[in-house]
């Protein structure tokens, strides 16, 4: 078994580096479809002010995005240099959707970034904003691309282990892709990123209203932001239900440990609105129920039983036991390659291989674990209870809060009251970080949610790591902790600044005729005006 | 699902197109690395610095696509692979990382503040950006020739048993030359293209220096191989279509295998001559001002260069030193059968896709950056 120092060090590097790039992701799928959206108004009005906007809202863009592809690649590199059992054991399947999101998307929307800022003064109307659309495009189809490869961790479909290459691989492409949870986590991600997006807009337009500049450009942006966020965010909550529902059929341990669900009860279940979960104890204490809501919401039935985690441990530990079955097969067969009895077991006992592996926490070889190792083992399943009840518990309240803030914000912009309207303004400014700590939150409870996984019920996290010394980790993780620390300052910096400085008059786009004009500005006469192009 | 393409046919075809993404990224990014190495050296007052920022500036981000789909595609076709050598290379990794995100953060913000030191932070940021991942590459191909220290336990986890300042020895480092001087003067074919005046002018003598460095350098680590470098050969024979089993074979170490391939197939010394050849091509173009045709010519003395030490591995795609049976050849470290198709298949579709565009970019950026042009775009670096 790998070093459990570096398994706690590789996670936490993992889930900081997570975290940090996950800071940018959301502002860039909401921003990248806003600035379409404003550039878009200006194409078919003509009307200087949203060509404006869209520069000036450019410009926040760009210092975000660089910082998102920058720490993007870190994303990329760490399943190999911290995970490479992981990378070795799923390669296969992971892989290729991380690859083609790198030729369908992230080609796209890096390659047209540079045009979206070096083209309006080469590019027709039309063409530009076509150059804007295909950022947007691209930055969402990379947004899909990556949950497809995260819904697999959450719900390995389409795949089977080969005992051969000690692997899993793909049995079924369509599966991987067409992955229910795939579906229900991307609408309910982009649409974090679009609430993420337009509160920013909403969130420093209200602060040039409260400080009476940039009067006009703030309020056309509060209106864009409003509408597209009130969209977003009914749809963040409603897929975000949806994601649950996929999770109640595919992780059952997941939503018992969000709901801190001890003990089954019979159908439709109390939902919990408070209480203090003890770990320790196995037990909630001053929680209060509203009757019957979660079974109605999560299983959409009255008559579903939802499992609670006792339950779900003692089967956990008939899986420890099947998969024991497989896992000796698979050491019988690698002894004998051509015993075809073992095969047939392994073929049986595979979806349970997983849980077998999760022995190797206690014993160097799992046919000799003691039930006691079984069932710490099958404990080791339940996921941190009390971070996942809150977490959940904040993602959700600042959903339902979003939804208020734009529904009030579209009715006072639909009535022109923006101006009037200042507490309104105080309460879109001081929401700014909100829809990040939504998103971070989030991510802690479908990935903190997933542990004891890398892959639900497949790969134990503690076996996935990389067979590297302590101190190397110790070395890149306070290496990015100092690094990305410092970014943050200078980007941090930046960003405010150029919202202080706002939107310029200055901003001149020379038409084609004055392309090449000096900078006195005399007349072109146009057979010069391709002179400085590349001789050959 | 049938699959229509046979396995072996598959995994050849993806060792080919793992080297083409290489060389797509050298050729595209490594102008961007290139003149990020040069900035310090040939751009002398800032605003000579910004032209050549600019000169990259609309395009590197694309460009950097290349290494990001590099690296998918080893995960996603060769993944014991990108487990092996990623995390065996942890440290060297861990810096070339930080050296790639230094430089979108450096290009972004140097000119936000109107500031000498600021600035000068800055470049000194670029040029590590530029120069650390340029020599990375390098040390890491020397090292696949000389063979990396790791093995496989039985669960196939891949072991590396070297330390980090084991990869930088003597013949690493010259192939570690080999990759700054080639990807510097590509750079500097870019910029001579690119820009006018003093500024083009010491492009195209440093685009010459560096050309005849990369001739030299490349032709000096040829003849180390040649002299003292062992190659490793698979004994007996392995099922090309056989499971990706990286253990179940035999691998010796012999002198000279790494020329076997050459003498085999004579076409294939196509690609050293070619490294040279574009080297020297490129230098008789920048001397007569044809800077457009000069960047093509480096280019394929990239492509050459690249070419070059894959093709003498041939099928060893990370050679053991420590265990040679573990060493990854092509027929015992993909993915599998299907996954290797439907990769194909997306690959098929999209690569062009991307080229199309990419060239439209360009064709839209084309003509020189001038104080004007950079003057005129508030947005400029």
């Amino acid at each position: 078994m790998p070093d459990i120092d570096v398994v706690t060090l590789s996670r936490l590097q993992f889930a900081l580096t997570a975290l940090y790039h996950f800071l940018f992701v959301p502002l860039t799928l909401g921003l990248s479809l806003l600035l379409a959206i404003m550039e878009s108004v200006y194409v078919m009005t003509g009307r200087r002010i949203w060509r404006d906007m869209t520069m000036f809202w450019g410009i926040l863009f760009g210092i975000n995005f660089a910082m998102g592809v920058a720490t993007g690649i870190t994303m990329e590199f760490q399943f190999g240099t911290n995970w490479s059992y992981y990378s070795h054991y799923v390669g296969d399947v992971f892989g290729a959707p991380l690859a083609i999101e790198g030729l369908m998307a992230f080609f796209l929307e890096a390659t047209f970034i540079g045009l979206f800022f070096f083209g309006w003064d080469r590019l027709s109307k039309p063409g530009h904003l076509a150059v804007t659309w295909c950022v947007a495009l691209g930055s969402n189809l990379s947004a899909l691309w990556i949950l497809i490869a995260n819904a697999w961790m959450q719900h390995p479909v389409g795949s089977r282990f080969n005992p051969d290459t000690m692997r899993m691989e793909v049995t079924d492409f369509f599966e991987v892709l067409f992955n229910p949870v795939a579906q229900s986590k991307f609408v309910h991600t982009v649409s974090a990123g679009y609430v993420t997006g337009s509160i920013f807009v909403l969130a420093i337009s209200a602060f040039y209203l409260l400080n009476g500049r940039h009067r006009e450009i703030a309020k056309r942006s509060m209106t864009v932001a409003a509408s597209f966020g009130l969209a977003s965010a009914l749809s963040v909550v409603v897929l975000g239900d949806e994601s649950g529902y996929t999770a109640t059929q595919n992780q059952k341990t997941k939503i018992a440990a969000m709901e801190a669900m001890w003990h089954t009860e019979p159908a439709p279940a109390s939902f919990t609105l408070f209480g203090i979960p003890s770990l320790e104890e196995r037990k909630t204490y001053f929680a209060i129920h509203i009757p019957y809501a979660l079974g109605l919401l999560a299983t959409r039935s009255i008559d579903t039983v939802i499992p609670g985690l006792f339950q779900l441990v003692d089967e956990a530990k008939a899986k420890i036991r099947t998969g024991l079955e497989g896992y000796t097969a698979v050491q019988t067969l690698r002894a004998n390659p051509k015993d075809e009895a073992a095969r047939k077991i392994i073929a049986e006992r595979q979806d349970d291989l997983g849980y077998a592996m999760l022995l190797k926490r206690y014993v160097a070889d799992p046919a000799k674990a003691t039930d006691a190792d079984i069932e710490r083992a099958a404990w080791d399943t339940v996921p941190n209870v009390p971070v996942l009840f809150w977490s959940f518990r904040v993602m959700v309240g600042l959903g339902f809060f979003f939804i208020a803030l734009f529904a009030v914000t579209f009715y006072v912009s639909a009535k022109r009251q923006l101006d009037q309207r200042r507490w309104l303004l105080y309460v879109a400014l001081l929401s700014l970080p909100l829809p990040w700590i939504a998103a971070e939150v989030g991510w802690i409870v479908a990935e903190y949610g997933r542990q004891p996984w890398i892959i639900e019920g497949v790969l134990p996290t503690f076996l996935a790591t990389s067979p590297i010394a302590a101190h190397d980790v110790w070395l890149s993780l306070s290496g990015f902790v100092v690094f990305y620390t410092s970014l943050l300052v200078v980007e941090l910096y930046l960003m405010l600044k150029y919202i202080r400085l706002g939107p310029s008059e200055s901003w001149e786009i020379p038409d084609v005729a004055t392309r090449f004009a000096p900078p006195g500005g005399a007349a072109v006469d146009p057979s010069t005006l391709h002179a400085d192009l590349p001789r050959e | 699902m049938s699959i229509p393409l046979d396995y072996e046919m598959l995994r050849v075809l993806w060792w080919a197109l793992l080297g083409i993404l290489l060389i797509g990224f050298a050729v595209f990014d490594g102008f961007d690395l290139g003149t990020a190495i040069l900035l310090p050296f040939i751009g002398r007052t800032n605003l000579e610095r910004r032209l050549m920022i600019n000169s990259i500036g609309p395009v590197w981000e694309g460009n950097q696509v290349w290494f990001i789909l590099g690296g998918g595609a080893a995960f996603a076709a060769w993944p014991p692979l990108y487990a092996a050598s990623f995390s065996g290379f942890y440290i060297a990794m861990f810096l070339v990382l930080l050296a790639l995100i230094l430089r979108p953060v450096a290009f972004k913000f140097r000119g936000k503040v109107d500031n000498d030191t600021w600035r000068a932070c800055w470049d000194v940021a670029l040029f590590v950006g530029g120069f650390v991942p340029s020599l990375v590459f390098g040390v890491a191909f020397g090292n696949l020739l000389q063979g990396v220290p790791f093995h496989f336990d039985e669960d196939l986890r891949a072991i590396y048993t070297g330390g980090f300042f084991g990869l930088l020895n003597p013949f690493a480092i010259l192939c570690g030359l080999v990759s700054v001087a080639m990807l510097a003067a590509h750079g500097a074919t870019y910029i001579c293209m690119k820009t006018e005046g003093a500024l083009a002018a010491r492009a195209k003598t440093a685009g010459i220096v560096l050309n005849l460095a990369t001739i030299v350098l490349f032709v000096a680590a040829g003849l180390w191989v040649y002299a003292s470098i062992k190659g490793y050969a698979v004994v007996g024979t392995v099922d090309h279509a056989g499971p990706s089993n990286p253990v179940r074979k035999t691998v010796e170490v012999v002198a000279g295998a790494w020329f076997a391939n050459y003498r085999l197939l004579p076409w294939t010394l196509l690609a050293p001559v070619l490294g040279v050849l574009g080297a020297l091509l490129a230098i008789v173009t920048l001397i007569r001002r044809m800077s457009i045709r000069a960047f093509w010519a480096s280019a394929l003395s990239i492509a050459g260069i690249i070419a070059t030490p894959g093709l003498a591995m041939f099928p060893f795609i990370l050679p053991s030193s420590t265990d040679p049976r573990s060493s990854l050849i092509v027929w015992d470290s993909s993915s599998s059968h299907m996954t290797l198709f439907i990769m194909l298949v997306a690959t098929v579709i999209f690569l062009p896709i991307v080229l199309a565009y990419t060239a439209w970019v360009y064709r839209v950026l084309r003509g020189k950056v001038t104080a004007q042009t950079i003057g005129r775009n508030h947005q400029a670096y």
